[in-house]
């Protein structure tokens, strides 16, 4: 095991002001292990007084070497390791790198599976939003928002748990479409999510829009202008919160969402509290979405009829042996794909999540690599909270809503 | 025969030192707040409203080593991360107990490779293992029983010899 290494203060000369070597300033570390962090990053802070200075993230705690471990798995079974990248958007991310994968084989989606698609992963957007809201909660001492979010949260779990059979790392989209059509009951436990969520949103509002302790902690801080949003690529409701109708379901759409009517909350204030409201704001998109989706859901194959690429209905095996070769070849083989590089981008939660993935003739790719919105979203960090408190950096950071294991991979 | 027989009446139990002390110690015990990944979503789950894990007497999480006595590992320890969860392991006071939860913190899980500790128990010591990737809720809190059951079968004896 690595030991921890005393550091002199010679080693952070390049990063941190004059001031600090002479001792004028003082150096803070918060993290890796902080209830604020969300999760295991480290800021090393510049303070003077109680006023940051400098603020250096230290990133890479989580690195889980994803992107390598793909390298090594076929198309379909790298697919597990895209849910734990980013582990508040297990659905994004699975769309994110099916995407890709249909878009460098070249497979069609059939228009059920596109709309079950939308409506799983709008459900998430907003579960994750439930998380960030709760967790904005517990860092300003609302500690009854997260008892409320997560409530909410259970709700929409059960409707993963009864559509893949696993609350968090469902899986569940799967190349070619989605891995099996949604049970009878899918219908009704999302009407009845549709219903009550809209009477939640109220509540949460009432709760925090107005609360003067609530706003008073969050207006006007770490405000973020469009040059330095748009020069870090910094996006989702960040960048929509500083100004910018970027939402690449609107501006470039996929899986079928120009088809559905909903708005891009945009805001020109750019501070927290700014980014509070537009995330609450996407919260009532997303159901406008859901709405709309499941009412107009299609009938019909939940999968591509690409037996090279979609492994045959378990009914079939029994009785054709070419569904049986298929089987077969899909799940010891693979299937190869072409030597070309794609690029693919979803909106996540949290903003632009890419996959370059590069084939190279084979079953398993050359390489993956995930554009990940919380890693552009965090190089800002050091950019907007210049100035502030130290007991305000804790409200920045939790309304730039990062996820660790988005940034380290 | 003997005192309780005699002391029947006026509500006194009587016991050893070891039981009550055990008792003591299940009833409150302190985890520490401490997410890594995935699973530290689940463990927030199991302590909010729909599981709840304050039944259990672990309402309260601690940001600080120095309060806890139960460090729960939820998620994946990176070979940056190891050092760390270690230092924090040794700044808990005695007696302490970890519980590795999920895949990743028990075995690696799904991350065989370079950038992940097989398990955490090369790190600190475990005592309980909780399966799943993530696990549910009530996983975790079943976990959390079997530790209980496991304290109180403690001997002050052994934890002498442990501790020194």
């Amino acid at each position: 095991m690595t030991q921890i290494e005393e550091v002199s203060i010679e080693q952070f000369k390049h990063l941190v002001s004059e001031r600090a070597l002479t001792g004028e300033t003082m150096l803070l570390n918060m993290g890796p292990q902080h209830p604020s962090t969300h999760g295991v990053l480290r800021l090393l802070l510049e303070l003077d007084g109680e006023t940051v200075i400098n603020c250096i993230p230290d990133i890479g705690y989580l690195h889980t070497g994803i992107e390598k471990n793909m390298e090594a798995k076929t198309y379909q079974k790298a697919e597990v390791m895209t849910d734990r990248l980013d582990y508040m958007n297990p659905m994004g991310n699975n769309l994110a790198y099916v995407m890709a994968v249909e878009k460098l084989v070249d497979l069609d989606v059939p228009v059920r599976a596109q709309a079950i698609r939308v409506i799983l992963v709008e459900l998430q957007r907003i579960a994750s939003h439930l998380v960030w809201l709760g967790s904005v909660g517990l860092d300003l001492a609302a500690m009854s928002m997260f008892l409320y979010c997560f409530r909410e949260r259970e709700q929409i779990l059960d409707i993963f748990e009864l559509v893949s059979g696993q609350r968090m790392m469902t899986t569940y989209i799967r190349p070619g479409g989605v891995w099996r059509d949604v049970p009878v009951e899918f219908e009704k436990a999302v009407r009845d999510f549709l219903k009550i969520f809209p009477k939640r949103i109220d509540e949460y509002e009432t709760l925090l829009t107005k609360n003067p302790l609530f706003v008073d902690r969050m207006v006007g801080l770490g405000i973020l202008d469009v040059k330095t949003a748009l020069s870090y690529g910094v996006t989702g409701p960040m960048l929509r919160a500083s100004g910018v109708n970027w939402d690449l379901r609107k501006s470039r759409p996929y899986m079928g969402y120009e088809q559905y009517d909903f708005n891009v909350p945009v805001l020109t204030e750019g501070d927290t509290y700014a980014r509070y409201l537009v995330r609450m704001q996407e919260f009532r998109e997303s159901l406008k979405i859901i709405e709309q989706a499941l009412n107009k859901l299609p009938f019909g194959p939940v999968h591509s009829e690409n037996r090279k690429f979609v492994p045959p209905p378990r009914s079939e095996i029994g009785v054709s042996m070419e569904a049986l070769i298929h089987h077969f070849k899909l799940w010891t083989e693979g299937f190869p794909a072409p030597d070309a590089s794609i690029y693919s981008a979803v909106e996540s939660p949290r903003g632009e999540l890419g996959v370059l993935l590069a084939g190279d003739g084979g079953p398993k790719p050359r390489r993956v690599h995930m554009r990940t919105p919380s890693f552009d979203n965090l190089a800002v960090l050091p950019e907007i909270v210049k100035g502030h408190l130290v007991a305000d950096l804790v409200a920045i950071l939790a309304s730039v809503d990062i996820v660790l294991g988005d940034i380290d991979r | 025969m003997g005192v309780e027989q005699k002391l029947g009446d006026m509500g006194v139990v009587t016991t050893t030192l070891e039981n009550v002390v055990n008792w003591s110690r299940t009833n409150a015990m302190w985890p520490m707040l401490f997410g890594l990944a995935c699973c530290a979503i689940e463990m927030m789950a199991a302590q909010a409203s729909n599981y709840d894990m304050s039944r259990f007497g672990m309402e309260l999480m601690r940001a600080s080593p120095r309060q806890s006595d139960l460090m729960i590992v939820a998620g994946r320890v990176s070979k940056k991360m190891g050092p760390v969860l270690r230092r924090l392991y040794d700044q808990m006071p005695e007696p302490k107990w970890v519980i590795a939860m999920g895949d990743c913190a028990s075995c690696g899980g799904v991350f065989n490779n370079y950038a992940i500790f097989q398990g955490v128990d090369e790190v600190v010591p475990v005592d309980v293992y909780v399966a799943g990737c993530p696990p549910r809720p009530e996983a975790l809190i079943h976990g959390v029983l079997t530790l209980y059951e496991k304290v109180k079968g403690e001997k002050f004896k052994d934890l002498a010899e442990k501790y020194g």
